[in-house]
C-alpha cells in the first residue's frame, strides 16, 4: 500500500514505567523452573500509571521530536487492549493532555497486540489522503496476564507514538506498507473477563508466524524488496524466541533484529510492543537507514511498515528521552508488590 | 461599641462518647455554662461547627441546638472557619454583645467526629484545606502540616526533638484537667518513635480525632456582676484570614493571619507580647504551638521550638502554654476547639483554673492558617 | 461513592496541562487560576501555561492517606517551586522516599490521581518525578 502524498513520521516517543518484576520471580511464586523463562524480567506500571497515562507521556515526547503546535494535529489514535474504560475514549484524554483539541479525530483503535500499528496505518493514510496535516498513533498496552498462566512472564506495561506528517519534514521516509488479517482465534479476552486466554501452541504456526511472514513478504514483493535488505528489522515480540524465529524464516541476519529487540528487558508490551522496537532502532539509526517494521496482533493480522531514515532524525533525537532511559531506570518489585500494583488480589 | 464579659462557661469532657449525640453534648454543654452563669435565658446562641454535614449529615445546628436545648425561638446560626470555626464563631458573638445586637449571647462550639468510620474523617478534615488543588492531590491536612514542619526545620536548623516537647508539655498538663482526652504524660521518646503519619510527624505529634462542645456565656461588662462575682473581660478579639492554600502564602513557615489577628488583638487590648501571662496555643500538630509562639511574637521566628525545649512553655515558666492539655491531650474536636480554649482560659484567669494568672491569649487556627482567631481576656479591673 | 463528573470536568484542562493566570495589569502569575489578582485585584487575567518543571520547596510521606487514595499507600507529597516562581502541592511519584531532599529538580507526569471506586470516573492529573535520567 502506499499513500497519495508523500508522508513519512516526523516525532516519535516512548514511554516504560520503572517497575520491573523478574521472570523468576514469577517462576518461583507458581512452582515453574526460573532458569527456563521467556524473558529476564518484566515492566510493570505504578499503582497511579494506566493505558492512558503511557498514552500521554509517549505523546508528549512524540511532540518534542516533532515540534509541532499540537492543534494541527488532525488526529490522536490510541491503540490498546488495556483501556482505562471499556466505554470512554482515552485518546480525548491524551488529545486534551496534549492540548490538541477540540478541533481534531480522537479514537481508541483495537486490534490485541496491532492495535497501535492499525492506528498507524490509519494514520498514514489520513495524512497521506490529505485530510489532516498531521496524525498521531500510539501503540500502548498494560497488558493483563492471568496469574500462573504462561502469559504472565512477558505482559508487560509500556508504549510508544508517531506523528505522521509530510515527508519533507520526516526523521523517516514512509516507502509503503501492508496488512494482512485472516480470523485466527489464537487469543482472546471476552467482555467483563479480567484477563485474555489463548490457544497455546496454537499462537505460534498458524497465527504469528503464518501472518508475520505472509505480510513481509507480500510488502517486499510490492516494493521489490528482500526482507535482508533492510538495516533494521523489528518484529512483534512477545517474547525473544518468535521473533528470532520470525526472522530466520524470513532470512534476516539475527543483528538486524538485536536493536529493536526490547522484550527481553521489559516483556511484552502489547499494542506497544513493535512500536517500542521501533522507537528503539530510531534512537539509534543514521540517515539513509532502512527500517522494517512488522506488527502482529491476535485474532489475526499483521501490519507491515518500511521506511528510510532521514537527516532530520539528528536533529530531533535527543529533544525528548531515547528508550534507553526508560529502560535503565528501573525499580524492582516482588510479585506481591506486583499483585498489589496490578489489582491481582481481589478484594 | 460597649465591653465584653464572659460570664458563665462550660464544656464536656472530651473524648469518644460513643453514647452520646452531637445535639445531646451541644446542649450539655451549653446548660454547663447557663447553670455556671446562673441563668436559664439568652437572647442569641451562636454555633462554632466545622463539618457537622460531613461527620453526621447535619446542618442547621443553630435551630438543632436551641431546639433540644430548649431555648424557643431566638437567634441562633452557626459559624464556620474549619478547625477555627469556635474561635470565629465567639469573635462573632463579641460583636453581637459588644453592637448591642443582643444582650446575652451563649456561643457553644461542637464537634461530633467519632461517628464516621474508617479513613473519611482524614478526608472530612482536608476539607480544611484546599479541596481542589491540595487535598484532590491525597495530601491530607497532616500532611501539610508536615510539610510545613520540613520546611521549618529546613530554614531554621531545627530538630524534631525541640518541636515535639509541644506534646510532651501539653500531656503533662492534661493530667489535673478532668475534661481532657489524654490524662496521661509521655515522653520524648513515646512522641519521636510512635508511628508516622505524614514524615516528620508522628501520631502523637499530632491531635487526636474526637468529639466535644464547650459554651460560653457573653454580656456587656457593664451587665456582668448580674451573673457574677469574676467576670472575664475580653480585652481584644480579632480574626483574619491567609490563602486557602499553603502554597499561595508569602511565608511557608509563619502564618500571616496569626500576626494580623494578634496585631489587632493587642492593639484592642493596648497590650504587648511581654504582658501576657498564659498562652493557649493551637498545638493540633507540634509545629504549629512552635509557629503560634513566634508569630503571636512571644519569641523571634525559629526560636520558638528552643524556647518550648527550654521548659518555658511548662507552667511555672515564662509563658505556660496549653494548660489543660492543648489540643493534643485535652483533645481537639475541631469546630469546638476555640471555645475549649476561651473556657480554658477564662478559668485560669477567674480563678477555678490550673494556675493564677491575671491575663491570658488564645489562638484558634482553621486550615493550615488561613482562618486564625486571637483573643486576650483578662481580669475585670 | 459516587463520581462527582462536573467538578472534574471543570479542572481537567487546567490540571492536565497546569493552565494558570497572569495579570494583564501587573504580571503577576499564579496557579491555581483565579479571577481577581491578589497582587493589585485587577479583573482581568490571562491564561498562563506553566512549564511543569520545578524543584521540591518542602515534602513529606503521606502513610495515612484519605479515602480514595489508598491505592498508591505510602506516597510522598509536595509544595513544588515551579521554574516561573509558583508553588503549587503535589504528589511526587516514581521516586525513592529516602532520595528526597528539599531542592531537588523535578518535572511534571500525568498520572491517575484517583478513582471513584470500579465504576466511576477515572480522574487524572499532574504529579512530579524527579528528573528523568538521560541515558
Amino acid at each position: 500500500m502506499k499513500t497519495i502524498k508523500d508522508v513519512g513520521i516526523v516525532g516519535y516517543g516512548a514511554y516504560v514505567p520503572m517497575y520491573r518484576i523478574k521472570n523468576s520471580d514469577i517462576a518461583r511464586v507458581w512452582g515453574n523452573d526460573p532458569v527456563r523463562v521467556p524473558v529476564k524480567e518484566k515492566s510493570v506500571p505504578g499503582p497511579d500509571e494506566d493505558a492512558c497515562t503511557i498514552a500521554c507521556e509517549a505523546a508528549k515526547n512524540s511532540l518534542l521530536r516533532a515540534g509541532i503546535d499540537p492543534h494541527s494535529l488532525g488526529a490522536v489514535w490510541v491503540g490498546t487492549e488495556s483501556k482505562p474504560y471499556a466505554v470512554k475514549p482515552t485518546a480525548t484524554i491524551v488529545a486534551e493532555v496534549i492540548g490538541a483539541t477540540p478541533a481534531i479525530n480522537a479514537a481508541d483503535w483495537e486490534f490485541a497486540c496491532k492495535a497501535g500499528t492499525e492506528a498507524l496505518q490509519g494514520a498514514f493514510g489520513y495524512v497521506g489522503s490529505g485530510m489532516a496535516p498531521y496524525a498521531l498513533a500510539i501503540g500502548v498496552d498494560t497488558a493483563q496476564g492471568q496469574p500462573a498462566d504462561a502469559l504472565e512472564y512477558t505482559a508487560a506495561a509500556g508504549g510508544a507514538g508517531f506523528i505522521v506528517g509530510p515527508a519533507e519534514e520526516s526523521l523517516a521516509h514512509y516507502e509503503g506498507s501492508y496488512s494482512f488479517v485472516t480470523d485466527t482465534p489464537d487469543f482472546w479476552r471476552r467482555q467483563h473477563e479480567h484477563y485474555p486466554k489463548h490457544a497455546s501452541r496454537f499462537t505460534g504456526t498458524p497465527a504469528y508466524f503464518y501472518h508475520v511472514t505472509n505480510a513481509t513478504r507480500r510488502m517486499c514483493d510490492e516494493l521489490g524488496k528482500e526482507p535482508n535488505d533492510y538495516d533494521y528489522v523489528i518484529f512483534h515480540q512477545p517474547n525473544t524466541k518468535f521473533p528470532m524465529a520470525a526472522a530466520k524464516m524470513l532470512g534476516v541476519d539475527k543483528e538486524k533484529v538485536i536493536p529493536g529487540l526490547i522484550s527481553p528487558y521489559i516483556g511484552n508490551t502489547y499494542a506497544g510492543s513493535s512500536l517500542v522496537g521501533l522507537a528503539a532502532v530510531f534512537d539509534v539509526a543514521s540517515p539513509g537507514e532502512s527500517v522494517l517494521c512488522v506488527s502482529y496482533g491476535s485474532g489475526a493480522g499483521s501490519d507491515v511498515f518500511s521506511f528510510t531514515v532521514t537527516e532530520k532524525i539528528t536533529e530531533v533525537r535527543d529533544k525528548a528521552p531515547n528508550l534507553k532511559s526508560y529502560v535503565g531506570r528501573r525499580l524492582e518489585i516482588d510479585y506481591a508488590t506486583y499483585a498489589r500494583y496490578r489489582g491481582k488480589i481481589r478484594m | 461599641m460597649q465591653d465584653v464579659a464572659i460570664v458563665g462557661v462550660g464544656c464536656t469532657p472530651v473524648g469518644e462518647p460513643w453514647d452520646k449525640s452531637l445535639r445531646e453534648i451541644a446542649v450539655d454543654s451549653t446548660w454547663n455554662a447557663l447553670d455556671d452563669a446562673g441563668t436559664d435565658e439568652v437572647d442569641g446562641l451562636i454555633v462554632g461547627n466545622m463539618s457537622s454535614g460531613n461527620f453526621i449529615d447535619q446542618e442547621s445546628l443553630g435551630s438543632l441546638i436551641a431546639d433540644y436545648g430548649g431555648l424557643g425561638n431566638i437567634s441562633a446560626f452557626k459559624v464556620e472557619g474549619a478547625c477555627g470555626s469556635a474561635g470565629a464563631a465567639f469573635k462573632a458573638g463579641v460583636m453581637a454583645v459588644a453592637s448591642g445586637y443582643h444582650d446575652v449571647v451563649c456561643v457553644t462550639g461542637v464537634e461530633k467526629m467519632t461517628d464516621v468510620v474508617g479513613n473519611s474523617a482524614t478526608k472530612i478534615l482536608a476539607n480544611a484545606c484546599d479541596r481542589e488543588y491540595e487535598a484532590i492531590h491525597g495530601v491530607t491536612f497532616v500532611g501539610l502540616n508536615a510539610m510545613i514542619m520540613k520546611r521549618y526545620m529546613h530554614d531554621h536548623k531545627v530538630t524534631r526533638e525541640q518541636i515535639s516537647t509541644f506534646p510532651v508539655n501539653s500531656h503533662k498538663n492534661g493530667v489535673k484537667n478532668p475534661n481532657a482526652m489524654f490524662r496521661r504524660e509521655i515522653s520524648l521518646d513515646t512522641v519521636l518513635n510512635s508511628p508516622m503519619v505524614a514524615d516528620p510527624l508522628t501520631v502523637m505529634d499530632c491531635a487526636p480525632i474526637c468529639d466535644g462542645a464547650a459554651s460560653v456565656i457573653l454580656t456587656t461588662r457593664e451587665r456582668a456582676r448580674e451573673f457574677t462575682d469574676t467576670p472575664v473581660i475580653i480585652k481584644g478579639c480579632s480574626v483574619k484570614v491567609d490563602t486557602i492554600g499553603v502554597h499561595d502564602r508569602a511565608t511557608v513557615t509563619s502564618m500571616a493571619a496569626t500576626k494580623a489577628a494578634a496585631k489587632d488583638a493587642f492593639a484592642q487590648a493596648k497590650m504587648e507580647p511581654k504582658d501576657i501571662q498564659t498562652a493557649e496555643l493551637h498545638d493540633a500538630f507540634s509545629i504549629m504551638g512552635v509557629i503560634g509562639l513566634e508569630d503571636l511574637g512571644f519569641v523571634p521566628a525559629g526560636k520558638g521550638a528552643k524556647f518550648a525545649a527550654d521548659g518555658e512553655i511548662a507552667i511555672g515558666g515564662k509563658l505556660p502554654c496549653c494548660t489543660m492539655g492543648g489540643l493534643k491531650a485535652r483533645g481537639h474536636p475541631v469546630g469546638a476547639t476555640g471555645v475549649y480554649q476561651i473556657v480554658e482560659l477564662a478559668k485560669n484567669i477567674r480563678g477555678d483554673g490550673v494556675i493564677d494568672v491575671e491575663n491570658g491569649i488564645a489562638q484558634n487556627i482553621g486550615g493550615t492558617g488561613s482562618t486564625v482567631s486571637v483573643a486576650i481576656l483578662g481580669r475585670d479591673d | 461513592m459516587p463520581s462527582s463528573v462536573p467538578r472534574h470536568w471543570r479542572e481537567n484542562i487546567k490540571r492536565y496541562r497546569l493552565l494558570g493566570t497572569k495579570c494583564a495589569s501587573c504580571g503577576t502569575i499564579h496557579y491555581p487560576r483565579r479571577t481577581v489578582c491578589p497582587s493589585c485585584k485587577a479583573r482581568e487575567l490571562e491564561e498562563y501555561q506553566f512549564k511543569g518543571s520545578g524543584k521540591i520547596y518542602s515534602y513529606t510521606i503521606i502513610r495515612s492517606p484519605p479515602e480514595g487514595y489508598e491505592f498508591c499507600k505510602p506516597y510522598a507529597a509536595a509544595l513544588i517551586e515551579l521554574e516561573e516562581g509558583e508553588i503549587v502541592t503535589a504528589q511526587l511519584t516514581d521516586c525513592n522516599f529516602d532520595d528526597l531532599e528539599i531542592g531537588m529538580p523535578v518535572e511534571s507526569v500525568i498520572r491517575r490521581m484517583f478513582a471513584y471506586g470500579e465504576s466511576g470516573i477515572i480522574v487524572y492529573g499532574y504529579k512530579f518525578r524527579p528528573i528523568l535520567p538521560r541515558m
